[in-house]
């Protein structure tokens, strides 16, 4: 194998890890509230602009812990004031609600900030590139894959390891029954929702520095990741986590074979092979209520 | 309704009325404007706002409100006060939706605006129909001053043919055509193809050629594999022919992966240099316009700009700023918004001045506004600011040149105007 194919498919594990930060929340807002959250990209958005509001100040490594504390806190409040009221709805309420949600919030920074899209650097402490033989990397991009590595163990163990994760697996295959036991689902629902939206801020803020900073930032990142919801399958962290990573790095392979006008089309390839073949997803679980 | 029910809910219904009586208001608005057509002269603005273009339209829109501001604050048009109905374009079929609107309901006197070429085309064939005159400020496609040239549409946005004249002569003079080695990549969609065949032409022409010449998706975000290629490649040169955001994106990751060839493109707009910033804008590139020329028109306009709004203009600022007191000088010249008398005002040669150190004309063949253009180099850490982030060369063509040199010739793109 080429270094160049090797270059290629280690750029397709970042599309990966860009995904599935964004493809995890929603993810987990779906198994849990039934919501698909079409705003979620709008929260990916508020991160990097954030980061470019509170950089100045407080430096990237002050925005990268506080800007998706604040994406969180403002999901939160989406989720009282808004999403809860839609948990037990039909479907199409809640994905109205989203929708609109995104339109008004990329208005909104639009009008906040212009339109005209903002600038950021990557900071001087993390510029340069990793450099093995005929293998170039970004160092920034390196570290960003580590983050999101260890952002993604947290969450698994936070989901497979405590008592609160036990309560959300046990509310995604059956609510009605935690309620039955006398669990209210509410604050884990709350907690979920932060998580997740924290995630796509948390997204923002690590790829400001590389991608430009616009109102309509947020549309672009929202298809892929539904798509790798899909095929990861609803319910499944790992399923997730393997779509995303599988989705970049078919991408990577496609580019690195000589076909890079189909790195786009793959992806949604692979969409249809999974819904022909495997419908719930890769590792889709069975979920009662939704089928 | 008998008096009790109507008294009964008085609060409820007042307010009720109100609201109602207000959006009635609102309905009715157009159709009061067009009753006082008399005392007031409409200009028609259209352009991108949402959208990939939508950051250039808010430029676009601000300047075309200044420019309105300062002529009615002059007098206004042949003693009227000067109106601007602006409308986001959103597509080709919607702004010629809006165009023919504006002109049948609206009475609009002229039509300006537009980013995209497809929508100046459709935008065109209203004018064209209705007999109103429409400059475009912002379509660069050489297609629109040549097979789809329209004696009712004017350009003061260069044609491709310019950019990349302008831009050509700078990597001339930097020794990087002549038995060199381009690394190129197009934005697969109508411009992207344009500016290609233009660009390709002018190469080929000068001895240089392509070590590659890759067309890129219009929503690819991530260029590091493209990068990757181009390392590989060692070219003398990297072509950049990217779409709006594209461009931001390819230079703030050139600078990422530590690429080091020099980089050029042939469209280009100062937004995007400043949304990449001055640590990552670099290479070479022509604007039709930028905020650091030194003539006392363009200081005027860009203390003006700055004063209203907090930031320098940015070229599509200049563009239709331009042309809206065009429109007024000649009206106001003239006395008269007919179509055809400026039509043979413009085309005889009347002079503008276009805050460049010389004066700029309608070429008649192709209503191509024959003008100065410049191309910007990156300072880098050098830069003084957020904006001045860029040096400029001095106008293109040189002061003893003929303007026409830069623009397409007549057997390069033939404009034959339908009677």
């Amino acid at each position: 194998m080429s270094t160049l194919f090797l270059q290629h498919l280690a750029n397709g594990l970042l599309d990966g890890v860009y995904y599935l930060l964004i493809a995890l929340g929603l993810s987990m807002i779906f198994s849990l509230g039934g919501i698909v959250n079409l705003a979620h990209g709008a929260f990916y958005a508020i991160g990097a602009y954030l980061t470019v509001t509170l950089g100045p100040h407080i430096g990237f490594g002050g925005a990268l812990l506080v800007s998706p504390v604040m994406v969180a806190l403002l999901g939160v409040l989406f989720e009282r004031v808004l999403f809860q009221r839609f948990y037990r709805a039909d479907p199409i309420l809640s994905l109205l609600l989203t929708f609109g949600l995104a339109l008004v919030a990329e208005q909104a920074l639009r009008m906040i900030f212009g339109a005209p899209p903002l600038s950021y650097s990557i900071p001087p402490w993390l510029r340069g590139q990793i450099i093995l033989g005929d293998f170039i990397y970004s160092r920034y991009r390196a570290t960003l894959i580590v983050i999101a590595a260890c952002c993604v163990a947290a969450l698994w163990l936070l989901l497979n390891r405590t008592a609160f994760g036990r309560v959300v697996k046990a509310g995604v295959q059956n609510p009605d029954m935690v309620g039955a036991l006398g669990i209210s689902l509410s604050p884990y629902m709350m907690t979920v929702a932060g998580i997740g939206i924290g995630l796509a801020g948390l997204a923002g803020v690590l790829l400001a520095p590389i991608y430009s900073i616009h109102p309509a930032m947020g549309q672009e990142i929202i298809t892929p990741a539904f798509v790798v919801v899909v095929i990861g399958g609803l319910g499944s962290f790992w399923g997730v986590v393997a779509a995303a990573l599988l989705v970049g790095l078919v991408k990577g392979a496609t580019i690195g074979l000589g076909y890079p006008q189909w790195s786009t089309a793959v992806i949604y390839l692979m969409m249809l092979l999974v819904l022909l073949f495997r419908p719930r997803g890769l590792f889709g679980e069975r979920i009662q209520r939704f089928e | 309704m008998s008096d009790t029910t109507a008294s009964s809910c008085s609060a409820v219904s007042r307010r009720a009325l109100l609201g109602g009586a207000a959006a009635a208001a609102l309905i009715a608005r157009p159709a009061m404007l067009t009753a006082q057509t008399a005392d007031v002269i409409r200009f028609g603005h259209l352009t991108p706002r949402t959208g990939f273009l939508g950051p250039l339209g808010e430029f676009a829109v601000m300047a075309a409100d200044l420019a309105v501001e300062e002529i009615n604050a002059a007098g206004g048009v042949m003693g009227r006060r000067l109106e601007i109905l602006k409308e986001d374009s959103v597509n080709p079929q919607t702004a010629s939706t809006k165009a023919e609107r504006m002109v049948e309901r609206d009475k609009v006197s002229a039509i300006i605006g537009e980013i995209s070429s497809a929508a100046c085309l459709t935008i065109a064939q209203v004018a064209q129909r209705t007999k109103t005159l429409y400059i475009n400020t912002g379509g660069n496609s050489d297609a629109l001053r040549g097979p789809n040239c329209n004696k009712y549409m004017f350009h003061v946005e260069s044609q491709n043919s310019m950019y990349v004249k302008s831009c050509g002569r700078s990597l001339m003079q930097q020794g990087l055509v002549r038995g060199k080695k381009w690394f190129s990549l197009t934005a697969d969609y109508a411009f992207g193809h344009d500016l290609l065949k233009v660009a390709k032409r002018f190469m080929e022409g000068n001895g240089g050629q392509f070590v590659a010449d890759k067309l890129v998706p219009t929503d690819l975000t991530d260029f590091s594999a493209m990068l990757l290629e181009i390392r590989n490649a060692r070219p003398d040169l990297v072509v950049c022919n990217l779409a709006g955001n594209q461009i931001t994106n390819f230079l703030k990751q050139y600078t990422e992966f530590g690429l080091q060839f020099q980089v050029a493109g042939f469209g280009f707009d100062t937004a995007l240099a400043w949304a990449a910033g001055k640590d990552n804008f670099s290479g070479t590139w022509p604007v039709v316009w930028h905020h650091l020329i030194d003539t006392p028109n363009t200081k005027k306009f860009v203390q003006a700009f700055t004063a209203k709004y907090r930031k320098p203009p940015e070229n599509q600022a200049w563009g239709d700023y331009l042309a809206v007191k065009i429109f007024a000088d000649t009206m106001n010249e003239l006395k008269t918004t007919d179509s055809a008398k400026m039509i043979e005002h413009w085309e005889k040669g009347a002079k503008f001045d276009v805050m460049k150190t010389r004066e700029g004309y309608f070429r008649a063949s192709d209503h191509q506004m024959m003008h100065e253009m410049y191309t910007v180099q990156g300072l880098g850490a050098a830069s003084k600011n957020q904006w001045d982030i860029f040096s400029s060369s001095p106008a293109v063509p040189g002061p003893g040149e003929s303007l026409e040199v830069i623009a397409a010739t007549a057997e390069e793109n033939e404009c034959k105007f339908a009677a």
